[in-house]
C-alpha cells in the first residue's frame, strides 16, 4: 500500500533522514519507533508531503507520490495527524471536523453521518461541539485531531506521537481507539515514543536510529530481541 | 443632539471606509503574513477603470461593477506577479516585489493615462444631501455606511458559515495543517486576494466619490490608513482590523471637530501621536490574533 524507498530528508546541511526504506501493507499497522531525533517525524511528514524529499521515493498503491503536495496526499486517501496536535484553536470543534471533510465538502449527508459517527466514538467531542478547540484539554485535542483526520475517509492514516504528553488513562483510550481503527480495515503508520504501547497494537515495527532503520520485524520479534530501554536513551 | 447625530454619521461613514480598507489588507496578511504594498493600487485600478469606461454610456452601476471586477483581477494578478514566484523563498523578496508591482502600476497610469487628475463619473446620488434629525449630510456618507454594513455582514457570513471561510480562518492560524486536511493552498490564497480586491474596489469607488477624480498616487492614502488601522487592531485579527478602522476614524473625526482651524492641517500628526500612544499601551494591538504564526 505504502512503499518508502531510500528516503532522505534534509534541513539545510543536516540529513535528518538518511535513506530509509519501509513498507506498509493494506490493513496493516506498522510502528516506527526510536529515540528523540531519530528522524521518525521527519519521515512521516515527508510521506505526508509537508516536507520535501532530498532523495528516494514514496509510492502509494504503486503510484509515485514523492513530490505530491500535502493537499494532494489527502485527496489520495492519506490523512496525517502531526505530533504538534494542531487543532485550530479559534475554530469550534465542529468547524474543525468540518474542515477535516474538506475534500468531500459537497457530500453533506455523508459528512453529517461521519460527524455523528465520530461523536459516537468520542462522546466528549459531541459535548464540546460548539466550543473553540483551543479550550479543550490535551487528550480531547488529540481525539479531535484523530477524528478530524478520519473525516476525510482516509485509506491510510499517518499518526505522529498520539500519546505525547497525555495522562496514562488517556493514552490507554487513544491506543484502544487506534486498535479499533485498525480493526475497521484502515492502514496505519504509527510513530511512537511509547514503544511498549506501540508494539502491543502494531503488526510490524521499524526501529529508527540516527536517520536510518536499525532493526525491523514483527512486533513480537522486536519486543523479544531489542533492548527497549536502549531505544529511549538513543543507544 | 444634532451634533451627536452629525458626529455619529461622520464616524460611521469614515470608519466604514477605513474598516473595509483595513479588512482588505489583513485578509491577505492573515494568511501569508505579508503586507501587500500594491494594495493601494487596487483602488487606483478601480478609479481608472471608471474613467476609461465613463464614455461608454453604460448605467453607473454596471460601470461600477466593471471597476470592482478589474480591482479583483488586479489583486489576483498581484499574487501571480509579485507573490507566488518568490513566496516560498524569501520574505524580503516579496516585500520588494510588491513595492515594485505597486510602482509599476502607478507608472503605467502616469505613462498611459496622465499625471493629472482624471474625472470619474459619479451618480447624482453622490452629490445629493439629505436631512436626518435636523442634520444635513451628504448622501454618499449614508451610501458608505450601507456599503460597509453589507460588505462586513457578507464577509462575516462567508467566514463563519461557508467551508471556504472556515478554511481561510484555519489557514490563517496554521497553513501547513490546513493543507494536510486537503485545503488547497493556491485556492485559499487566490480567494484571499480576490476578497481583498473586492473590498479595495468598493472602497475605491466610495473613496474616489469624495473627490470625484483619480490620480496615479491615489492609493497611498488608503494603504497607509489600512496599514495603521490593521496595526492598531492587532495585525492578524479580522475583527481587530475592523475595530482599528473605526477607532482611527473616531480619532480623525474627533480631531476634525476639536482642533482649532490653524492646527487642522496638522491633524495627521495628532492622529499618529495617538496611534503611538495606543501602541505603547497595547504593543500587540487591540485584538490578539490566532495563537500560532507559521508562514508558508
Amino acid at each position: 500500500m505504502l512503499e518508502v524507498t531510500d528516503l532522505e530528508v534534509r534541513y539545510g546541511a543536516i540529513r535528518a533522514v538518511r535513506g530509509i526504506s519501509l513498507s506498509v501493507a493494506k490493513g496493516e499497522l506498522v510502528a516506527l519507533i526510536g529515540a528523540n531525533g531519530a528522524g521518525k517525524s521527519s519521515t512521516l511528514m515527508c510521506i505526508a508531503g509537508a516536507l520535501n524529499a532530498a532523495a528516494g521515493s514514496v509510492r502509494l498503491a504503486g503510484e509515485d507520490v514523492t513530490s505530491a503536495t500535502p493537499e494532494k496526499m489527502v485527496r489520495k486517501g492519506v490523512a496525517t495527524v502531526p505530533e504538534t496536535r494542531d487543532v485550530f484553536p479559534d475554530l469550534t470543534v465542529s468547524e474543525n471536523l468540518r474542515l477535516g471533510s474538506y475534500i468531500r465538502r459537497h457530500d453533506t449527508a455523508g459528512i453529517a453521518q461521519d460527524q455523528e459517527h465520530m461523536f459516537g466514538l468520542f462522546p466528549v467531542l459531541a459535548e464540546r461541539a460548539a466550543q473553540p478547540a483551543g479550550t479543550l484539554s490535551g487528550g480531547e485535542q488529540q481525539m479531535l485531531v484523530i477524528a478530524r483526520a478520519m473525516m476525510s475517509r482516509p485509506t491510510v492514516l499517518l499518526l505522529d506521537e498520539p500519546s505525547l504528553g497525555l495522562a496514562p488513562v488517556i493514552v490507554d483510550q487513544i491506543f484502544a481507539m487506534i486498535a479499533e481503527l485498525k480493526a475497521s480495515g484502515l492502514t496505519i503508520l504509527l510513530v511512537e515514543q511509547n514503544v511498549a504501547k506501540a508494539l502491543l497494537v502494531a503488526d510490524r515495527a521499524y526501529v529508527m536510529r540516527l536517520g536510518t532503520v536499525s532493526t525491523s520485524g514483527t512486533a513480537a520479534e522486536i519486543s523479544a530481541n531489542t533492548d527497549l530501554s536502549a531505544l529511549y536513551l538513543g543507544g | 443632539m444634532t451634533f451627536a447625530i452629525q458626529f455619529l454619521i461622520d464616524v460611521l461613514s469614515l470608519g466604514g471606509a477605513y474598516a473595509l480598507m483595513a479588512l482588505g489588507l489583513v485578509v491577505v496578511f492573515g494568511i501569508l503574513r505579508l503586507v501587500n504594498f500594491a494594495y493601494g493600487e487596487l483602488i487606483m485600478v478601480a478609479g481608472y477603470t471608471m474613467f476609461l469606461v465613463s464614455g461608454s454610456g453604460l448605467p453607473w452601476l454596471v460601470m461600477a461593477a466593471v471597476a470592482v471586477v478589474m480591482a479583483i483581477l488586479a489583486s489576483i494578478a498581484t499574487d501571480y506577479v509579485a507573490f507566488r514566484p518568490v513566496r516560498a523563498k524569501s520574505v524580503t523578496a516579496v516585500l520588494i516585489t510588491s513595492f515594485a508591482f505597486s510602482t509599476l502600476l502607478q507608472n503605467a497610469a502616469l505613462l498611459f493615462i496622465s499625471p493629472r487628475p482624471r474625472t470619474v463619473p459619479l451618480p447624482d446620488m453622490f452629490s445629493q444631501v439629505v436631512v436626518i434629525g435636523g442634520v444635513i449630510t451628504p448622501m454618499r456618507n449614508l451610501i458608505t455606511i450601507a456599503a460597509a454594513v453589507i460588505l462586513l455582514g457578507l464577509f462575516a457570513l462567508l467566514m463563519r458559515r461557508t467551508v471556504l471561510g472556515i478554511a481561510m480562518r484555519a489557514a490563517a492560524t496554521n497553513f501547513t495543517m490546513a493543507r494536510m486536511l486537503g485545503v488547497p493552498s493556491n485556492v485559499i490564497i487566490s480567494a484571499a486576494f480576490a476578497i481583498s480586491g473586492l473590498l479595495a474596489g468598493v472602497v475605491g469607488l466610495l473613496w474616489i466619490g469624495r473627490i470625484g477624480t483619480v490620480v496615479p498616487g491615489i492609493g497611498l492614502g488608503p494603504l497607509l490608513i489600512a496599514f495603521i488601522a490593521t496595526v492598531i487592531g492587532g495585525m492578524r485579527s479580522l475583527s481587530g482590523a475592523v475595530i482599528g478602522g473605526f477607532l482611527l476614524a473616531f480619532i480623525d473625526t474627533s480631531l476634525n471637530y476639536t482642533l482649532p482651524q490653524d492646527l487642522l492641517k496638522f491633524r495627521d500628526a495628532f492622529t499618529f501621536s495617538l496611534v503611538i500612544l495606543i501602541l505603547l499601551w497595547r504593543p500587540e494591538g487591540l485584538i490578539k490574533g490566532p495563537a500560532t504564526g507559521q508562514r508558508t
